[in-house]
């Protein structure tokens, strides 16, 4: 009960932060997650002087914050699905499998059918959604706990995508295809729109409807919304079925971009890392309150991280753990009580040093 | 249980005719346990042994262990108890063979190993074995390297796997070539997995580390896959990979050759499938009476340049 009622204390702070745009707690959750990404970002105009160059070259910028946008995408898409899922207080482990399936999907149609390129694009999102909708019924209504039912998924969903290709990695040379991951348009890579165009999206559909706050009190309390009127199951259903059309998306432009589908690597981890990546953007994973905004912050944070690491010149066995290092070092950073310890101990420290001094 | 004891009894007595006949023909009968068939160079890896076997009229045992030990294991037990000529073993790992090769031993069928590696204590357990050496792939692609830029050179690396066999003995094969040569030097190195889409995202951040790419001569890449991942990013920086930076990589994938030929790749050393050859001559040799075999023997590919690579590509893809 107390959980429940922490719960809706933090809608009911979310949502008098969403209307009163000038608050502070509104700007606080904004606040450190920001902050490590600039930090990161320093970090990287003094390793590289060049950083925050750009240029224009074929018909694009061109730089190391466009690749970064850039290679963020599919992550970005996974973690704005993944923000709804964990938002009703689910977990979804598959999207990475589904990434890699849906590019095997679209691989082997390009190189055996005629398809006109609208149908292969379809096919693809529909497998997602597919992929999705089993999911979201194993969970909203055979009640199987959601990181149970999506690991079957993720384990499975491999197989699946290995099986569609034979074991092989399958290439194909379609430009129009290929346009998905490496085209550009008005002077942006093309993933990056379509990350733009999906997060515009949901955030319309979710804030200019009741979808969004619906979202959010089943994940607080399913019962309660459920005798509020709200279809919880349906709900569920949705967030799992909205998760794999975004994977099913990342994946094609994952495929898109190196012109093949490899269903061994396409996607791997990639779901804990949109995990990382809402649950850096300050969202809990019992569910309830959720932005998309400072999820894709998150998934900004990890990919300037990975960027900062091979530009550095690091030896390759110390990534795993610098990445793990700066994860908890943000994590930290947004902890009201690691701050409140922190300030707690910075008069002291003062004091130590000036009793050092005399 | 009684049925279960016939059904046995009725094997063995299948088996035992079944291999009368055989060693009556005096047809060479020799199992093979394969890893599985989790990528294309296996496949092409059991294909080859197939055919290799039909060629020479050999009676093949050709057993899938689906990647687990434990049916390998089973495998080769029942070769032993179907008296077979000799063994082939592709280990799935290194350790927990000791057993099952006393086994063989004691029933005296020569075993050879082939691709990965066994640790043993005893090395008269096995017959031989027969691998490339990735070191010394590591050497022929850096040779080839300082040949044609005379040694001066800035190399970047992708790197496979932190801590795979393969990635680390490449890079020691290839950094002791180029310890010859001060002019020559990896100006950065980084891990991209062995895979396509890592291979190309690193590579897009080296190019712009690096003045976007001038200061580049050569990508050394620890398999063929990164590399044409790399090739795209260097393509989308404006660059010509193959000429503005030199590509060079291990393994000789379909795809790698078809880069080779369109001129966007140099060179790549052939990580060889070809094993079934190797090691059916050296079990003949055996049989025959010849017990004077190396306990390793290197089946190191060749390296492959442009000159070949539209041929090659061909050969590769009709088969």
């Amino acid at each position: 009960m107390k959980q429940t009622q922490s719960c809706t204390d933090s809608l009911q702070q979310a949502r008098l932060a969403r209307y009163s745009p000038g608050s502070i707690k509104a700007s606080a959750r904004y606040l450190w997650p920001l902050a490590a990404l600039m930090l990161l970002l320093a970090v990287n105009l003094v390793l590289d002087a060049s950083f925050f160059q750009l240029s224009f070259q074929d018909g694009r910028l061109y730089g190391s914050l466009i690749d970064i946008l850039n290679r963020s995408a599919p992550v970005a898409l996974l973690a704005i699905g993944m923000s709804l899922v964990i938002a009703t207080g689910g977990i979804d482990l598959s999207v990475g499998a589904v990434m890699a399936i849906a590019g095997a999907v679209c691989a082997n149609l390009l190189l055996q059918t005629a398809l006109p390129l609208a149908l292969v694009i379809a096919a693809g999102l529909a497998t997602g959604i597919a992929a999705g909708l089993i999911n979201g019924t194993l969970v909203s209504y055979l009640k199987i706990q959601p990181i149970v039912a999506t690991l079957l998924l993720m384990v499975a969903g491999r197989g699946v995508a290995q099986l569609i290709n034979q074991g092989q990695i399958v290439t194909f040379q379609r430009p129009d295809f290929a346009w998905l991951g490496t085209g550009s348009w008005l002077g942006l890579p093309l993933p990056i729109w379509l990350v733009i165009g999906m997060f515009a999206l949901s955030q319309l559909l979710l804030r200019r409807t009741a979808l969004g706050l619906f979202i959010e009190a089943v994940g607080c309390n399913a019962t309660a919304s459920r005798y509020l009127g709200i279809n919880d199951k349906a709900i569920k259903l949705f967030v799992y079925a909205f998760a794999g059309f975004c994977a099913a998306l990342a994946g094609m432009i994952s495929a898109a971009d190196i012109q093949g589908s490899d269903a061994n690597n396409a996607g791997l981890w990639l779901e804990l890392d949109a995990i990382l990546a809402v649950v850096i953007g300050g969202a809990a994973l019992s569910g309830g309150r959720f932005s998309l905004l400072l999820s894709v912050i998150g998934v900004l944070i990890i990919q300037s991280l990975s960027t900062t690491i091979i530009v550095s010149g690091l030896p390759a066995k110390f990534n795993l753990l610098i990445k793990a290092l700066v994860v908890l070092l943000v994590l930290l950073l947004q902890s009201d009580k690691f701050r409140r310890q922190l300030s707690s101990w910075l008069p002291k420290l003062r004091k130590w040093r000036k009793g050092g001094q005399i | 249980m009684k049925i279960k004891r016939l059904l046995g009894a009725t094997a063995v007595l299948v088996l035992s005719s079944s291999l009368a006949l055989s060693s009556l023909a005096r047809a060479t009968t020799i199992g093979f346990s394969q890893v599985g068939s989790e990528s294309g160079w296996r496949s092409s890896f059991s294909e080859s042994v197939k055919q290799e076997a039909a060629a020479r009229k050999i009676d093949l045992k050709f057993a899938d262990a689906q990647q687990k030990q434990e049916n390998q294991i089973r495998a080769v037990r029942g070769f032993i108890a179907q008296r077979v000529d000799a063994i082939i073993i592709a280990p799935v790992v290194e350790t927990g063979w000791a057993p099952v090769l006393r086994e063989a031993k004691r029933a005296r069928i020569p075993v050879v190993i082939v691709d990965r590696n066994v640790q043993l204590n005893d090395d008269s357990l096995f017959l031989t074995r027969i691998a490339s050496d990735f070191t010394e792939e590591g050497r022929k692609v850096a040779r080839w390297l300082m040949q044609k830029t005379d040694g001066n050179c800035a190399i970047v690396e992708l790197q496979g796997t932190v801590g795979a066999t393969a990635a680390i003995d490449r890079a020691k094969g290839f950094n002791e070539v180029l310890a010859e040569y001060p002019a020559a030097k990896i100006i950065r190195s980084q891990t991209a997995e062995f895979t396509r889409s890592k291979g190309k995202e690193v590579m897009e951040s080296f190019l712009k580390a690096e003045q976007g790419g001038r200061n580049i001569c050569a990508l050394w890449a620890h398999n063929d896959e990164m590399a044409l991942g790399a090739i795209q990013a260097i393509k989308e920086a404006g660059l010509k990979p193959g000429q503005d930076i030199l590509v060079v990589a291990v393994d000789g994938v379909p795809d790698y050759f078809k880069a080779m030929a369109d001129g966007e790749a140099n060179a790549t050393v052939e990580l060889d499938p070809h094993l079934g050859g190797p090691a059916f001559d050296v079990i003949a040799a055996y049989l025959n009476g010849d017990k004077d075999i190396a306990k390793y023997i290197n089946n190191t590919g060749e390296l492959f340049s442009q000159d070949t690579a539209a041929a090659e590509y061909q050969k590769r893809t009709n088969k």
